[in-house]
């Protein structure tokens, strides 16, 4: 299976192939791409370093534009695209039809993965993209549970990538609204989730609170640790208790389930967290370079180490993992 | 009369799917009552859970038979996050009913009818953004579309102006315009997690909330509307006072959600902006942000009263 590692920045790209990546993805410095965060992503200039830099150690480079272009912004995405193409990218990681469409008419031997953003959960999804775009590979939902993936990779039309391990979004992704009610930006529109710039942290009466756009979205006490205001995470009152609602903050974590993805027939494994340090890309890639290898050299004495799973907790969202959709529990 | 003409002379009214889980009667009796009142389009199905099934295939067709003699032009919907095998099954058989329009919630149902040259309405949470998605599904056999919902008139407007004239004829423009907005979809049920119950024994809890479930911040504001794997907005949406606008801009039909309670008074007040030349008041209550491109819960006409 092909590890697919994040890279925010050049010092993350790098990280991300010196530990063991065959593939990192990134984007450009605009909302073409769902981590549009201040501070992130590739100019042109470092877009061409990073090519260099990928190539030179046989590391396969994919190129996220996958937003949903507004009429008024069309160009950035059909740029983007120009783009990806003229730097020689290994692909490009899409959501939109219309961007799809361009970019087969007009680039059609560079290869399209349905990113995550375009929610398709199903074969018959699948086969709309596969007819009309000709796309190699999707990236599936964090929605579905492993027998539901097993079914979905016998009779789909093209190879599949899942998330492996890292931030962990609850909803159907490319499906949700929730940041855009709250902020006015959500990652179909802007590439951004319970953005930055919508964020206050304040000391009231004690306590830590979060905030997005006013609405509280938790309080913390002396003893906890404050978490990011990602809006699905908070704890809110429900039948009057409060409690979190919808999710608690934590990661996804799947190396446990090397075998049996294997076996699925899986091509390739995600790792979330473009937004994340170069530090954490290292730590991250460094565990899942080897848990892959160590499940490619004996895949019947595979289990996944103790080292590995304390690596991962560290760098996890409240410091705990969960196994997500993939297991029936879960849900 | 061509399609045009039609829109500056009257909009027409359409009532989306139930969204909650209604026993059998309540459903009965709903669309008993809803046959009487001046709605054009009624979509008819289940669009969240695939467990909820008070009603069959068979008893949907029966009632959107019955539905057509009263005179409303009849749309079945698909289930929106489609997973499981049972659920494409469940879906291609109202995709193939043979007799009325469907409207597809999920790219399956898309790529099913789409496939089959069998004309179909792209629902809300397919990811219509812009005019070249828009013209690539009316080659695809689209007929209405249905904005999603966190669009703006601005955006719209836009994308209108970038469709070519023989899609503006084929393609009609459908805009939530009344109800709690569907935000998201899960694989996870979170009416059957508040009463701490796994989703594989949920007991159909969510029966017990005919109009979802609030939830509100530790402040007491509302936030969201737990509906199943559905979230919804915690206010509702209402863009009544927009009626004129939206016919000065060639949208077709406004969309009405449903609601446990008053939606036959709800129905007569759209029923009435659309035909009457007065001016609408703006409500205080509410919520109207996306519409005039702010977050979704905002209320507009109480922050900025120039609009």
């Amino acid at each position: 299976m092909e590890l697919v590692c994040p890279a925010g920045n050049y010092p993350s790209l790098k990280a991300a192939v010196d530990h063991g990546a065959d593939a990192v993805y990134l984007g450009f410095r605009d909302e073409t791409n769902a981590r549009h965060f201040s501070g992130l992503n590739f100019n042109d200039r470092k877009m061409e370093k990073s090519m260099d830099y990928a190539r030179t150690n046989q590391v396969k480079v994919f190129i996220a534009i996958n937003t949903y272009p507004q009429p008024g912004g069309w160009n950035k995405w059909q740029q983007a695209i120009d783009q990806a193409a003229a730097v020689g990218a290994d692909a490009v990681i899409v959501a939109d039809m219309g961007v799809m469409e361009y970019a087969i008419q007009h680039y059609p031997d560079l290869p399209i993965h349905l990113s995550v953003q375009g929610s398709a959960t199903n074969h018959e999804s699948l086969n709309f993209y596969k007819r009309h775009f000709n796309i190699q590979r999707a990236v599936i939902p964090r929605v579905l549970s492993l027998n539901q993936i097993r079914n979905l990779a016998g009779k789909s039309p093209v190879d599949l990538e899942v998330f492996g391990f890292g931030s962990l979004c609850i909803m159907a992704e490319g499906r949700c609204h929730l940041s855009s009610y709250i902020t006015g930006e959500s990652p179909n529109m802007c590439g951004v989730c319970s953005p930055a710039k919508a964020v206050t942290w304040q000391r009231e009466d004690g306590a830590l609170t979060t905030r997005l756009n006013h609405v509280l979205i938790d309080r913390y006490g002396e003893n906890e640790n404050a978490a990011y205001p990602t809006l699905c995470k908070g704890r809110f009152l429900v039948n009057g208790k409060i409690s979190h609602a919808l999710e608690e903050p934590t990661s996804l974590n799947t190396i446990a389930l090397v075998p049996e993805l294997h076996e699925i027939g899986i091509k390739a494994i995600k790792i979330e967290g473009r937004q994340r340090s170069p530090a954490y890309v290292a730590q991250v890639v460094n565990v899942w370079r080897q848990a892959l290898d160590s499940f490619a050299a004996a895949p019947e004495h595979y289990h996944p180490h103790t080292d590995w799973q304390q690596a991962l907790s560290k760098v996890s969202e409240g410091t705990q993992t969960t196994l997500g959709a993939y297991s029936r529990p879960w849900q | 009369m061509d399609k045009q003409r039609q829109a500056a002379h009257s909009i027409k009214l359409a009532l989306g799917p139930i969204q909650y889980f209604w026993s059998r009667e309540m459903i009965m009796d709903f669309y008993r009552d809803m046959s009487k009142t001046p709605i054009d389009i009624i979509y008819l199905g289940e669009t969240v859970c695939a467990k909820r099934r008070q009603l069959s295939f068979g008893d949907w067709f029966d009632l959107a038979s019955k539905l057509t003699a009263c005179g409303k032009q009849v749309v079945l919907s698909t289930l929106t996050l489609v997973e499981a095998e049972s659920e494409l099954s469940a879906m291609k058989k109202i995709c193939h009913n043979g007799h009325f329009l469907v409207e597809a919630n999920d790219m399956a149902a898309v790529e099913i009818l789409s496939r089959e040259q069998i004309p179909f309405v792209a629902g809300p949470f397919i990811n219509i953004y812009n005019g070249h998605s828009l013209e690539l599904l009316a080659r695809q056999g689209m007929v209405r579309w249905v904005m999603p919902v966190e669009l703006s008139k601005a955006t719209l407007t836009q994308i209108m102006h970038a469709t070519s004239a023989p899609v503006r004829q084929q393609v009609e423009t459908e805009v939530f315009s009344y109800g709690r907005m569907p935000l998201a979809f899960s694989a996870r049920c979170f009416t059957a997690r508040a009463y701490g119950l796994p989703k594989d024994n949920c007991q159909f809890i969510c029966a017990r909330h005919d109009e979802g479930l609030l939830m509100k911040s530790q402040e007491d504001q509302t936030v969201f509307n737990i509906n199943g794997i559905q979230t919804q907005s915690g206010e509702i949406y209402n863009l009544l006072q927009q009626t004129p606008a939206m016919k000065k801009i060639g949208v077709d039909i406004m969309r009405l959600s449903p609601q446990a309670r008053g939606m036959e008074e709800v129905i007569q007040q759209f029923h009435l902006a659309r035909t009457s030349m007065r001016e609408i008041a703006p409500d205080p209550a509410g919520c109207n942000g996306y519409w005039f491109q702010r977050a979704g819960m905002e209320n507009c006409y109480v922050k900025d009263k120039r609009l």
